[in-house]
């Protein structure tokens, strides 16, 4: 669940950046798009709690962002969102278990092997638990990408440009993927893509093409990138 | 994983700039090591050896000479004093005891001395085997000399003249061996004690004529030095003043010259201190670029445990613990290297015999090194971490 009420965000000597007010009910599935430099990571950095909004209100999984101290936003983050980076950030020094256990270690959390073993198991990539990120293939990255997002079990799962330069055969493995993991955990999925194919992939999936929200945010002319 | 195993990995994920920095940090801490340990034999080398002596009394020369030579057995000596003035002084109130030493010969590089038998007591030298001298031409082996020399109760050896090995022998009056010391940790290990009669002996009758020469030789009797300790420490004050002024004879305080020796050395070591520091200095450089390029190159595996919600400040420790697992290591490896060095040096310089004692050891000072190891790892990760602290997240979500 996502509620945004006359939510904006002001850079250091910035101008002042509005988002347009917007519900989502948990377990739903939003696309996030527009042309780059239209403030979606401002946005999805508001909605992990990276950031504090200049004003407005904003609530996610149950709890209002706006005004949480660093250390509570921290400690929400690691329980309540599952993040799957455009590049996958896999960590090459380590295995592919302990690239899970990272997320565990982030959360202030014991090492629990078995549900890394889960999480990798849901995913169908058990197999895979002591290779090195480099030794996977891409898909097998982002099947273990998107086991560290859910190994928290959170209620929503932010992705990045989940399918920017994957094939169409690819691209549509990974969304499917995507929303059969998050309807496993009724989490929420929010996809931050400006790939017209992503659209397209998820409508079929859903009870009807109404199901998908969309949100498109303009381009802001004199949006400062010194972000 | 605990902050600490993660930062293991992390630290041995560059297997290669790990192991240098490694390296370099353990070579200036194994110098420190080395400078530390040697200061601390060296000390404890001169303190056990000079204990109990406040006086040298010897012939007219360098007093440190007459110290190194007459104490530490270091040196050759001045030269030889008559036997009646040394018998003169024992009879100053000042003077509680005087231990007769006298110098010339050697046997295969180990000094014959003759001494009487408050020498080896004045060490609290023990027997562990047979028994001391009771007559000239019986020799008392210290264990190192025992040892190096191979020699067992009742053998017999000849000494040569002079010092150093290559002198002529004096073969007609063999030495026989009645006893043998425990090691002691002195002086005493490295030397061959007998009767000063045997001394004596041994140079009379090798250059006497006839009878009367013999008469002659006796009367001219010599000692080399004499070890002197007072009854009373006011004694310091007049006495070496008097023997210098009114007598033939040169007295020199141990104490006084060992700290001039050091003092003198201390020129030495300041400098190597400092060799040893601007390696140090080298090492922190090099742990700091080696810690931030890994924040550089690892910004967005950090700004990734952000986003899996790590707090700021458990990133930063993930680069500390990094830079501590290096000083940790470092310490190890440099006091370990430090000790080696110093056995090596020593085993080199045959120095193991003599001033080191070699073994193990740890002298408070040497806390330094890990302290040293902690604080210049640390410090080097100051910056890094502060960037790894402030590792924005908003980089993650722009990377396009």
């Amino acid at each position: 669940m996502i509620t945004c009420r006359g939510l904006a965000y002001r850079y250091k000597a910035g101008p002042l950046i509005a988002f347009a007010d917007m519900t989502l009910p948990q377990g739903g599935v939003l696309m996030v798009s527009g042309p780059s430099g239209c403030g979606k990571s401002t946005w999805l950095a508001l909605v992990a709690a990276l950031m504090q909004p200049a004003a407005g209100q904003i609530e996610v999984a149950g709890q209002a962002l706006a005004g949480l101290s660093a250390a509570a936003a921290d400690a929400w983050r690691a329980r309540n969102i599952g993040f799957l980076p455009q590049r996958l950030h896999l960590s090459a020094a380590l295995s592919v278990q302990r690239n899970l256990a990272l997320a565990q270690w982030a959360a202030s959390q014991p090492e629990d092997l078995a549900a890394i073993s889960r999480a990798l198991e849901s995913l169908g990539v058990a197999d895979l638990a002591q290779r090195k990120p480099a030794e996977l293939s891409g898909g097998q990255a982002q099947r273990v990408a998107l086991a560290r997002a859910v190994l928290m079990q959170p209620k929503l799962i932010l992705a990045d440009e989940p399918t920017a330069s994957l094939d169409d055969e690819a691209a549509a493995a990974a969304v499917a993927l995507m929303h059969q993991t998050a309807l496993a955990l009724g989490a929420t999925l929010v996809i931050a893509s400006h790939d017209v194919r992503v659209a397209a992939l998820l409508i079929p999936r859903l009870a009807s093409p109404a199901r998908l929200q969309t949100m498109q945010l303009p381009r802001l002319a004199a949006m400062n990138k010194a972000a | 994983m605990t902050t600490l195993a993660l930062a293991w990995r992390y630290l041995w994920s560059r297997p290669l700039g790990a192991a240098l920095n490694l390296l370099l940090l353990s070579l200036g801490l194994a110098s420190i090591t080395f400078l530390i340990l040697l200061g601390h034999q060296l000390s404890r080398a001169f303190e056990r050896d000079l204990t109990g002596i406040d006086l040298v009394v010897g012939a007219k020369g360098s007093p440190l000479q007459l110290i190194l030579s007459g104490v530490l057995h270091l040196d050759i000596p001045t030269g030889n004093v008559p036997l009646q003035a040394v018998r003169e002084l024992k009879k100053n109130p000042l003077v509680a005891s005087i231990i007769p030493i006298s110098l010339g010969d050697s046997f295969r590089g180990f000094r014959i001395v003759g001494t009487s038998l408050a020498y080896p007591a004045h060490y609290q030298a023990a027997l562990a085997q047979g028994q001391m001298w009771h007559a000239p031409m019986q020799a008392v082996l210290g264990a190192g000399a025992a040892r190096a020399l191979g020699l067992q109760l009742g053998q017999s050896f000849v000494g040569s003249h002079g010092l150093g090995a290559g002198g002529h022998t004096h073969g007609d009056l063999p030495y026989s061996v009645t006893g043998i010391l425990a090691p002691t940790g002195s002086v005493l290990d490295r030397l061959i004690l007998t009767d000063t009669a045997s001394v004596w002996k041994v140079h009379e009758t090798a250059t006497a004529l006839d009878a009367d020469d013999q008469k002659i030789l006796e009367e001219e009797r010599e000692l080399t030095l004499a070890l002197v300790r007072y009854r009373t420490p006011m004694a310091a004050m007049s006495l070496p003043r008097f023997i210098n002024s009114s007598t033939e004879m040169q007295a020199a305080s141990p104490a006084l010259e060992i700290s001039r020796l050091l003092r003198m050395l201390g020129i030495g070591t300041d400098v190597l201190q400092a060799l040893a520091g601007v390696l140090l200095v080298t090492a922190a450089l090099s742990v700091f670029l080696a810690l931030w390029s890994a924040v550089r190159e690892r910004r967005a595996d950090l700004a990734l445990l952000r986003l899996l919600g790590a707090p700021a400040r458990r990133v930063a420790a993930l680069l500390m613990a990094e830079a501590l697992w290096l000083g940790l290591l470092a310490a190890a490896l440099g006091l370990g290297l430090g000790q080696l060095l110093l056995q090596w040096i020593g085993w080199q310089l045959a120095l193991d015999q003599s001033l080191l004692i070699g073994g193990l050891a740890w002298p408070p000072s040497l806390w330094w090194v890990p302290a040293l190891a902690l604080g210049v790892s640390l410090a080097a990760a100051a910056l890094p971490t502060l960037g790894a602290y402030r590792v924005s997240v908003q980089e993650l979500l722009q990377s396009r």
